[in-house]
């Protein structure tokens, strides 16, 4: 049963099985253990960033495709959302709506980008993804009569999944059995379903001939798999994923923006999720999302409190200032390359 | 010695202002194998790549069973029954031994498209697979992966990949280059068993006379892209022309 959820395709290694069973009870219980607004929102964002960067994976680990379109395609489930809730009203046929409109949108672009550019050199697809997606982010922030430009759109989202509506009058475990803890596991559980479709993906027949791409494209066409067509509906299914983590995203926060979710930071993000994590396991994006999220929002807090208690001591409190840990951070990246080449799941792999 | 297979009419190549393959027409008939010499850069290669689709043609056709395959893209004319391996080994390095036959047979039934299931859960292409490693004696390796096999077996490999993709047309590109004494011969006797099915021909570039004289049904010279000599080995080798220009070499190193 459990073989067959995972597609046959488990965890190989005793330390990466107990990470992500810890990993995974956390983000199952996360309301009861880590009760409080700012833990639970930064669970929902690991959930939806797994997906995410799980949803990279399946082209740049399992495909060797490069492509800087991620975040256009996360964007454009987000957009459809924030759309349609504007202009239908607050419901739940406005969210299925807006869900389904952005994924088309993401599979429809997939296929252009994928039919014009995957013939041709990994460099010019690369180069192609990175002019799309910066014309389209351009596009958003200028047409601000549709998408609300920078200051991006607020809206709606039903009732049933607000903080409003209360399901329980008592507590249970000291905490709220209201929309918004029903909202927390609607993304929860979409991620974690949606993530093993991925991972069964990878592991059907499709995904053994994206393998044989990624190792010699030119072996794959002479034992008689189109190269060109499987690589437009891999970009295509992981920009499908992409529009769907998209879209929960905006279910979570009510609001869309393009710096939560088209900007070039969030794709570099993704790109070092991957890659700390680990390329073409699948699991890596578990561990890079939720290693990165976690130190996005509680590094700061750290250094501050070691700051802190190095009070008096020369130079090291001016390091640990809060304000620099995007230095630290970058210090963890290149030093995780460095000891880990194959990502944290690879290693624990023994890879 | 039946209707053709394999035909080039006024096959053609040039890369710039040269002519790598000057305008070959030849016949390949089912049930024979047809050895291709000639000295280096005699355009051996480049016809193999004209044929299987890796270089388009300037000029000229590629029929098989009679239909034109000129113009289509190197899969579909695997998929329609022309088999290539190559003379450069070019496998899947970092994938297990199995799952680069398993990939092949995969091709061949046609399940590539398939998202949702489980690719180990195809037992009919597995088992397939493990037929073909037993056959070329490489089922005790099966989960190494590539890149860590001797040169030898990745020959052997290569050679299993062609079998496994069941063609109507199968092309070797000097298979036991750089393979030692004792490994060529298990080689050699795999390509000796696929003249048994008299249903499909088989071409062979190679250099070493003493495998086309037990091989070969007929060879075939190339000698700067146009075709020199066409005959039954015996004929073909004693020829004046033949001796002197392009064989000379090559008689010596046996």
């Amino acid at each position: 049963m459990l073989t067959r959820l995972l597609s046959g395709d488990g965890p190989r290694s005793l330390p990466l099985a107990l990470i992500l069973l810890a990993i995974f009870l956390c983000l199952a219980l996360a309301p009861f253990l880590f009760p409080g607004t700012r833990s639970v929102d930064t669970a929902a964002r690991i959930c939806v960033f797994i997906l995410l960067v799980a949803s990279y994976d399946l082209t740049l680990g399992y495909a060797g495709i490069v492509s800087f379109a991620h975040t256009m395609f996360f964007g454009m489930g987000a957009y459809g959302v924030a759309l349609a809730s504007t202009h239908l009203g607050r419901g739940f046929d406005a969210l299925v709506l807006g869900t389904l409109a952005g994924a088309l949108a993401a599979a429809v672009f997939a296929l252009l980008i994928g039919l014009f550019s995957l013939r041709v050199r990994a460099i010019f697809f690369a180069m192609i993804t990175l002019a799309v997606a910066s014309a389209v982010a351009v596009l958003v922030s200028q047409l601000s009569g549709l998408t609300g430009g920078e200051d991006g759109l607020n809206y709606q989202i039903p009732r049933a999944l607000t903080a409003a509506q209360k399901y329980l009058d008592e507590p249970v475990l000291g905490v709220r059995i209201n929309g918004k803890l029903l909202n927390y596991y609607l993304v929860f559980a979409a991620s974690t379903a949606l993530f093993l479709v991925l991972l069964r993906i990878v592991n059907s027949p499709f995904g053994r001939v994206l393998q044989a791409i990624r190792e010699n494209d030119f072996r794959a066409e002479a034992i008689g798999y189109r190269v060109v067509y499987y690589r437009t509906i891999a970009t295509c299914v992981s920009a499908v994923a992409a529009a769907l983590a998209g879209s929960l995203y905006a279910i979570w926060l009510r609001y869309v923006g393009p710096d939560t979710t088209l900007s070039f930071e969030i794709m570099v993000d993704i790109l070092l999720m991957v890659v700390i994590g680990g390329m073409g396991t699948m699991y890596g994006a578990v561990i890079g999302a939720t290693l990165f999220i976690l130190a996005q929002n509680y590094l700061q807090g750290l250094m501050g409190a070691a700051a802190a208690g190095l009070e008096g001591v020369p130079l090291l409190p001016g390091l640990l200032d809060p304000d620099r840990w995007l230095l630290w951070l970058g210090v963890l990246f290149v030093l995780s390359v460095y000891f880990f080449p194959t990502g944290i799941a690879g290693r624990l792999r023994g890879e | 010695m039946t209707a053709s297979l394999l035909q080039t009419r006024d096959l053609a190549v040039r890369f710039g202002g040269h002519v790598a393959v000057d305008h070959v027409t030849c016949d390949f008939r089912a049930g024979e194998l047809t050895a291709i010499v000639g000295p280096n850069g005699a355009g051996k290669t480049t016809y193999f790549n004209l044929i299987s689709g890796q270089v388009p043609a300037s000029a000229g056709k590629v029929l098989l069973k009679g239909r034109e395959v000129t113009r289509l893209p190197v899969a579909e004319r695997t998929r329609r029954g022309i088999g290539r391996a190559f003379q450069l080994t070019n496998l899947f390095p970092g994938l297990s031994v199995f799952e680069n036959v398993r990939l092949v047979i995969q091709a061949r039934c046609h399940r590539g498209f398939d998202l949702f299931s489980m690719a180990m859960s195809h037992a009919e292409i597995s088992e397939a697979a493990q037929e073909i490693l037993a056959r070329v004696r490489l089922w005790d390796l099966s989960g190494q992966p590539v890149s860590e096999l001797s040169h030898g077996n990745q020959r052997k490999l290569e050679v299993a990949m062609l079998i496994a993709l069941d063609p109507k047309v199968y092309m070797f590109d000097e298979p036991t280059a750089g393979m030692s004494v004792d490994e060529a011969p298990v080689v050699l006797d795999l390509i000796a068993g696929l003249k048994d099915d008299v249903t499909r021909t088989i071409l062979l570039v190679e250099h070493k006379m003493d495998v086309i004289r037990t091989l070969a049904d007929r060879i075939i010279v190339l000698h700067n892209g146009t075709l020199a000599a066409d005959g039954p080995p015996a004929e073909v080798m004693a020829s004046d022309v033949v001796q002197e220009a392009y064989m000379g070499k090559a008689l010596e190193d046996v």
